[in-house]
């Protein structure tokens, strides 16, 4: 049986006092395809959402979401790469998750990502989401952050792997 | 503990020119379940949907429920009887992902189900289902599109899942 090419590049969670971003530099250029797993929760302001950038570039990001919150289904744009998350407001020490599909991250095409994304916290209101990001840019993916409205709350996690199809 | 899963690269196939199929063939059985990611575009504007069919099989075998949300409405839908899996794409000429996972694709005891998720900024976010109503194990997979062509430089690669 062939080796799998499923590996971990880099994990980080956060500590006490909470951080602005995670972000993974210096991406190796030796995979085909990333992977994002992310469990975060932000510290302070409820608005459902956090983001996701490239190589430090916050411009040329578009997505069409499909999106249910327990009780409608909705679908919308936006200009830029969000996914789901908790805040302070919601249930104590529930994150929210996410995993983002990034094929192809070092070729020259534009970058098109499959992300899910649920934040479930006993409420009357939760989320899950489909979102079908792109970035419209030819440059390989070598930086990945993570940033929110207000600072991720400490013990969020985010690991990357990388895939190779050989 | 179980031993640790793996996630290993079967076949991968990068379109030289536009073509509107492409087959994987003789895939091993050795695997519990199977991963199709497609990356690429459609020479068309469409949207054109993609479609898989199951070792040669055109016969009224398939059938799918779709959730998907086009940027302004949240929809569903559903297809029975088909003579193809319409639901691993809704391609333009912008570049889209499409992650297909493929259940016990090997076990000749049961139906094979199919979960994808297809992602397209420039058309529609999409969940589906299919079914193939038969018992064969799953030695080829055709990925087609229904209308135009895949565009040069599209990906499609097969990965194997099995628990060691």
């Amino acid at each position: 049986m062939a080796t799998s090419t499923y590996n971990l590049i880099a994990s980080t969670t956060v500590g006490s006092g909470g951080a602005s971003s995670i972000t993974f530099l210096s991406i190796p250029g030796t995979y085909t395809d990333l992977v994002l797993k992310i469990s975060v929760r932000e510290s302070t302001t409820n608005s459902s959402v956090a983001y996701i950038s490239f190589n430090g570039v916050t411009t040329n990001r578009s997505e069409i979401k499909l999106q249910g919150n327990g009780s409608s289904a909705s679908s919308s744009t936006s200009t830029d790469i969000q996914f789901i998350d908790n805040a302070s407001t919601d249930t104590a020490n529930s994150f929210s998750n996410a995993e983002l599909y990034i094929p192809n991250y070092t070729s020259s095409n534009y970058k098109s990502i499959c992300s899910d994304s649920v934040a479930e916290n006993n409420s009357s209101t939760a989320f899950m989401r489909l979102t079908a990001s792109l970035w419209s840019s030819t440059a390989a993916i070598t930086q990945i952050a993570i940033t929110a409205n207000s600072n991720l709350a400490q013990y969020s996690t985010a690991y990357l792997y990388g895939i190779k199809n050989s | 503990m179980a031993s640790a899963a793996t996630y290993t690269p079967i076949a991968t196939y990068t379109v030289p020119s536009a073509t509107a199929t492409y087959t994987f063939t003789s895939i091993p059985q050795t695997y519990t379940d199977l991963v199709v990611i497609e990356n690429g575009a459609n020479t068309a504007t469409g949207p054109n949907d993609n479609y898989l069919t199951f070792n040669g099989d055109s016969g009224t075998n398939y059938s799918r429920t779709l959730l998907y949300g086009n940027g302004t409405s949240a929809l569903s839908g559903r297809g029975t009887s088909e003579s193809f899996l319409y639901l691993a794409g809704y391609w333009t000429t912008s570049n889209a992902t499409s992650v297909i996972n493929i259940m016990n694709y090997s076990n000749t005891t049961t139906y094979k189900n199919v979960l994808a998720k297809d992602t397209n900024a420039g058309a529609n976010a999409e969940f589906a289902v299919g079914l193939w109503r038969s018992t064969a194990a799953i030695t080829s997979v055709l990925i087609g599109a229904l209308a135009g062509s895949f565009a040069a430089g599209t990906t499609f690669t097969l990965y194997g899942i099995a628990a060691a």
